[in-house]
């Protein structure tokens, strides 16, 4: 990407946001009646629906059932006008079972899997539109549409990226970002406890810039948690009044 | 596919319902459910729309793509239909679970299209026999509560309606080689008529009346279905049963009618809904999922 100026002298980047900054995240949970638990974010111009059914009987072949814990099964797909140019298929290439491995990951370590053994807990998620930081705007709304769902979890699970530009760690990444190659790091916090969920770095990064990067990432992950409790209080609240608590 | 499973005591008190055209929610026999349509929605896409139906959800990307045409028919471009069937809708449709309705669907979409009228397939053309605009329309199911078809043909159609394709010219230099030269202006783009897209209408045999826009609960009441496309001018331009059941001609020729009938009204308040929101411009306040 010669010519494009990722991080102005000023300290902006392309999409005038400074250099530790989120992008607008807008979320909503109980988006689907049909569902368990549901929920739609929006960060920037990457929007993710996630879905959840289950606590539920295992479906298909009983073998695959774990005798003292539930088995989390994850779907991610991509719809086929999200990215730039049309995906063939929605799901099934090998970068979006990547993508349902990790989401397993995750979210085998923040649900409480123990209280239902011999069952299964589906999530999936569709990626309508693409704009860089798909995997963490997944997660995000998957913990949402847990959440709504009433499955006991650890704690939220909150995802950002990063990178690193001109010796500086950038927060949340969009997709020209990530489309300019440096190093990039994506991380799952369980932010109460600081746990790391999930940790994935690409391409190469001094040792000693690799603090500052996970620091930027932690710092986008816990400003995320506060954006996301939020949406979860006022989510409860208006159900509450639908209630006439 | 999607269904509900239903006791013999519910069924009767359904099928009853029906008799008297009165139906579980309140609505008569010819009555649509209330259908939210939304286009625009989706930004990296040349058109789309969203449409909810009850609780059906269906997405709509259409994207234009440069491609050549088609041997038979060398001066128009074409469309290609894709559905999803997301798993979102239902686990069911996980991995390929989906698949086979969404085979079904896509036969039935190059069916209503396959026929000249539907659409200006000409405008799509760039220069005979080398370049054209492919039309890709994606639909995505987002959640199942019966009468897929109808939404989806009513998506479909707000999304064309949306489409906006660049304008290009084709330079030719001495030597005769072509050259395609995009329009600087993003607002300078070609829009398509879709006064003749039909609609699908899908009637439900149940007991001895139809009804239109069955949800999920009606659907497994009903043996058999008939699809109709519709256009504007209440045309027919495609007929299907659907079903494990048998209709006989009598009660053909009825929903046929009930069709067309319900299918210009339809029409009607579908081109004024796309026109009233085309017409509030960038002003609009873009709901989304969110709302």
């Amino acid at each position: 990407m010669a010519g494009l100026e990722l991080l102005s002298d000023e300290g902006y980047r392309v999409d005038g946001r400074r250099a530790g900054e989120l992008r607008k995240v807008r979320a909503r949970m109980g988006v689907f009646a049909q569902a368990d638990g549901s929920a739609y974010i929006e960060q920037g111009n990457t929007k993710v629906l996630a879905v959840v059914y289950g606590p539920h009987e295992m479906r298909g072949s009983r073998s695959k059932a774990l005798h003292d814990r539930a088995l989390v099964n994850c779907q991610y797909s991509m719809a086929t006008f999200s990215t730039g140019e049309r995906k063939r298929r929605p799901h099934g290439d090998r970068k979006s079972s990547e993508m349902t491995l990790h989401l397993k990951q995750t979210f085998e370590a923040a649900i409480l899997t123990q209280l239902y053994p011999r069952s299964q807990i589906d999530i999936y998620v569709q990626v309508l539109q693409a704009d860089g930081g798909n995997y963490c705007a997944s997660v995000n709304a998957a913990t949402l549409a847990t959440i709504d769902a009433g499955i006991p979890m650890r704690d939220y699970v909150c995802a950002s990226s990063a990178g690193f530009i001109e010796d500086t760690p950038l927060a949340d990444l969009n997709y020209v970002e990530e489309a300019a190659g440096g190093p990039q790091v994506a991380l799952a916090l369980l932010p109460k406890s600081d746990q790391i969920a999930l940790l994935e770095m690409n391409s190469r990064l001094h040792e000693d810039h690799l603090d500052q990067v996970i620091e930027a990432a932690i710092k986008a992950c816990k400003d995320i948690y506060t954006v996301l409790d939020q949406v979860v209080r006022e989510h409860v609240h208006e159900v509450t009044t639908l209630l006439g608590e | 596919m999607a269904s509900v499973v239903l006791s013999e005591a519910e069924k009767v008190y359904i099928v009853h319902g029906i008799q008297e055209d009165l139906r579980v929610d309140g609505r008569g026999c010819e009555d649509y459910r209330c259908t939210e349509v939304e286009t625009d929605v989706v930004s990296n896409t040349s058109g789309s729309a969203r449409v909810k139906l009850g609780h059906t959800d269906i997405l709509v990307g259409v994207k234009a793509e440069m491609g050549t045409p088609k041997l038979e028919k060398p001066d128009e471009g074409y469309l290609e239909f894709f559905v999803d069937c997301s798993a979102n809708a239902t686990p069911e449709f996980e991995g390929r679970g989906g698949e086979e309705l969404g085979t079904e669907i896509v036969n039935t979409l190059y069916r209503i299209f396959s026929n000249g009228s539907s659409i200006d397939l000409k405008s799509l053309c760039i220069n005979p026999r080398e370049h054209c605009w492919v039309l890709y329309v994606d639909v995505l199911l987002l959640e199942c509560g019966g009468n897929l078809f109808d939404a989806i043909s009513i998506a479909v159609k707000a999304a064309l309606f949306n489409t906006r394709i660049p304008k290009v010219r084709v330079l030719e230099d001495d030597e005769g080689s072509k050259e395609i030269e995009l329009s600087d202006d993003p607002y300078d783009c070609i829009r398509l008529n879709v006064d003749n897209v039909p609609c699908i209408i899908t009637l439900s045999k149940i007991g001895c009346r139809h009804v239109v826009d069955a949800t999920l609960q009606e659907e497994a009441c009903s043996l058999a279905s008939l699809l109709l496309s519709v256009t504007n001018r209440g045309t027919l331009t495609c007929m299907k049963k659907l079903g494990k059941g048998s209709l006989d001609p009598e009660s053909i020729f009825e929903m046929m009618e009930t069709g067309k009938k319900v299918g210009k009204t339809l029409h009607i308040a579908l081109q004024k809904t796309l026109e009233k929101e085309e017409s509030l411009g960038t002003t609009r306040q873009k709901v989304g999922f969110l709302g």
